[in-house]
């Protein structure tokens, strides 16, 4: 298994990209900051899966955790909700860390 | 922040859905052999699928097709495309296939011989 980029803990945004195929990444995770909640391995590109490639690079997978009411302007539950969602790195970019 | 106008159609994380249907139902026997086929498809023999292609002919499906179809019919629909795309299946091959089934269907449904036709009884 290959070094993960990003340690657990390390805050990161999610790239806002709009490539019209086949992709893993929800739209609404798109351009937010999450905090990498664990390492999950590498596993081969879905999004060259998706296209019959006959060899798909292996791709480093993180479980990223997102706050609830960060990500949804009229979030009605508990402050401490998060939301977690399985992200390819190439979507992954380091975010600054937030402010005090 | 809501969901970005630039999200594919499919991406409906975020979206205003309504209630959840909570209660469980069986799946009618067709659902089961499209599902079957799937895996059978896409099991190591065969390699003739994989989930991330089926994925991707779903989502190119088009929105209207994609909110009419119901979720084993867009499995269907996004299989049909794949095995043509790869060869597997020939368009004319599809065609004769569909209309033998339609006819073989018709033939189970037409009444008996002797009946009197347009009665609309029994």
């Amino acid at each position: 298994m290959t070094e993960p980029t990003y340690p657990v803990g390390a805050r990161v945004r999610v790239k806002a990209l709009y490539p019209p195929g086949h992709v893993r990444t929800p739209s609404y995770c798109r351009g937010r900051t999450g905090v990498v909640e664990r390492y999950l391995g590498t596993f081969p590109n879905p999004e060259q899966l998706a296209y019959q490639h006959p060899k798909p690079e292996r791709l480093p997978l993180y479980r990223i955790r997102f706050s609830e009411p960060e990500l949804w302007e009229s979030y009605e539950g508990g402050d401490g909700d998060v939301l977690e969602l399985e992200l390819y790195e190439p979507w992954l970019e380091p975010a600054e860390e937030k402010a005090p | 922040m809501s969901v970005d106008p630039r999200r594919r159609h499919h991406d409906m994380g975020g979206l205003e859905a309504g209630p959840i249907e909570r209660d469980e139902h069986d799946k009618a026997p067709w659902e089961k052999r499209v599902d079957a086929l799937m895996r059978l498809l896409s099991d190591e023999t065969r390699a003739l699928l994989t989930v991330d292609e089926l994925r991707r002919a779903i989502e190119d499906l088009g929105p209207q097709a994609y909110d009419q179809y119901r979720y084993y019919e867009r499995w269907m629909a996004a299989i049909t495309a794949l095995l043509l795309e790869k060869n597997v299946i020939d368009v004319s091959e599809l065609g004769e296939r569909m209309a033998a089934v339609e006819q073989r269907q018709r033939a189970a449904r037409r009444p008996p011989a002797g009946s009197q036709e347009g009665t609309g009884n029994d």
